[in-house]
């Protein structure tokens, strides 16, 4: 395979001497047979790789993978500490939302109490203003009555002084001397039938 | 694969056909050997690997938000994928060694996407990365069961559920198969990214047909670009698929060092 090769790409030195003097390249620079396998090079590639390892090693051992895994597990606290966080506020919501119930439930109650003491009150207040009014009915009544009995006599007395005087007159004029006293008498009786 | 290419190379003149130069390994400064320290393009392309992890990961997270942005979630997501992997397959007590899984993990992951990028060099393709992280596991997680299990770690291969007369013979069995996991553990990955990209080139190669006749590249150029897309789509799966199969076989592998007993 390796001198169909080298013969195909124009070698013209003998690609067996070249491959015998541990050459992999030919005079025009293409490989002869597997770069992969020339000994050649080897060592070059086992001492970089050597040295690549090592330092891929450290700079992940002591930089890369602490910080990354700094990184998660600070990510899972924070994420502990939010689901704890939720917890706590769910719990502090449904304490806020039953104060808020028995607030509700309080306010209800204390507004019965308040509209059953104010209708107490109000019924007190107008018992009192209906006895009070009763009372001043009452009296003015009272007052009217007595104004009315008053007029009454005062309007039967001066029917009685008209009557005893008509009947004076009356008497007078009919050519009687009338009694003063048989009149006024007569008047009288005939009043109270 | 490359003779192939090579020969179609020849018949339709102008195409040029050379699927596997990508894995060539050269150096970035001069012409000169190729020796163990030189700066190389795999130097090259493991540095872009390593800043690309560092970015997603460093500074990805460097703003340390409750609430993440969208770079810090693609971290989050890795660590939280390698971390609940290694739990699952693992156990609980595999977690010591997570960073070093990481590790492997997001050199692998990156180093197959990295590559994929048009021009890239793809680490990973070659069987001597991919043995070394293979082999880096096997030493590893057999060190591991050794220094947890002391010789209980053999049990591993001895099935007390099997009759007895069969144990030897399982046993036999069960330790090839344990030696041959990095080869199949290494030969897997490199052997999935090496094929992609060979494949994506030789498609590649069809594309400048309509320079050369413009009668059969009509035909062959729209599918030749069609087949690259495909194969690129296909190739980002594979490059996470094979990742994470590299990863979680590394976590099985842990387990049986953790708990050897069947």
């Amino acid at each position: 395979m390796a001198t169909e090769t080298a013969t195909a790409t124009g070698g013209h030195v003998s690609p067996i001497a070249l491959e015998e003097a541990g050459v992999c390249v030919d005079s025009a620079g293409g490989a002869i047979g597997l770069p992969q396998l020339c000994p050649d090079w080897m060592g070059n590639q086992i001492f970089w790789l050597l040295v690549t390892l090592v330092v891929i090693f450290f700079v992940l051992s002591r930089i890369a993978l602490p910080r990354i895994a700094a990184v998660l597990a600070e990510r899972q606290g924070t994420i502990t500490n939010d689901i704890a966080a939720a917890e706590d506020l769910k719990v502090k919501a449904s304490e806020a939302e039953m104060a808020y119930e028995k607030a509700l439930a309080d306010a209800r109650t204390a507004a019965n109490e308040i509209v059953a003491q104010t209708k107490a009150d109000i019924k007190a207040d107008l018992d009192k203003a209906m006895v009070k009014a009763d009372a001043e009915i009452a009296a003015k009544t009272a007052e009217g009555e007595k104004a009315i009995s008053e007029i009454r006599a005062n309007a039967l007395e001066s029917v009685k002084d008209v009557a005893k005087d008509t009947a004076r007159e009356i008497v007078a004029v009919m050519g009687g001397k009338a009694d003063a006293k048989t009149v006024n008498a007569a008047v009288t009786s005939q009043m109270k039938g | 694969m490359a003779t192939e290419a090579n020969g179609a190379a020849e018949q339709t003149t102008g195409l040029v056909f050379h699927p596997m130069d990508q894995f060539i390994i050269k150096p970035l400064f001069g012409d000169g050997a190729v020796g163990i320290f030189t700066v190389t393009n795999v130097t090259l392309w493991m540095a872009i690997t390593v800043i690309a992890t560092v970015a997603l990961l460093v500074l990805g997270s460097s703003g340390r938000a409750t609430i993440p942005t969208r770079m810090q979630s693609l971290a989050e997501l890795c660590y939280g994928f390698i971390r609940k992997m290694v739990e699952d397959v693992a156990g609980r007590d595999a977690l010591p060694y997570f960073p070093y899984i990481m590790t492997i993990f997001m050199f692998v992951v990156m180093a197959n996407f990295v590559g994929l990028l048009p021009g890239a060099f793809t680490t990973t393709s070659h069987i001597g990365v991919t043995a070394l992280l293979a082999m880096l596991v096997f030493v590893s997680v057999t060190v591991i069961g050794f220094v947890k299990h002391g010789a209980g770690f053999l049990g591993l291969f001895w099935i007390n559920a099997a009759p007895l007369p069969l144990r030897p013979i399982l046993a036999l069995i069960e330790v090839i198969s344990y030696f041959v996991r990095p080869v199949s553990h290494s030969i897997r990955l490199a052997g999935n990214m090496m094929a992609g990209h060979a494949v994506m080139k030789v498609f590649a190669a069809f594309a400048p047909m309509i320079i050369i006749s413009t009668g059969i590249g009509l035909v062959v150029t729209p599918l030749s670009i069609l087949a690259i897309s495909a194969i690129y789509a296909l190739e980002i799966l594979v490059a996470f698929i094979q990742a994470y199969v590299f990863t979680i076989l590394t976590c099985v592998y842990l387990k049986d060092a953790l708990h050897p007993a069947h």
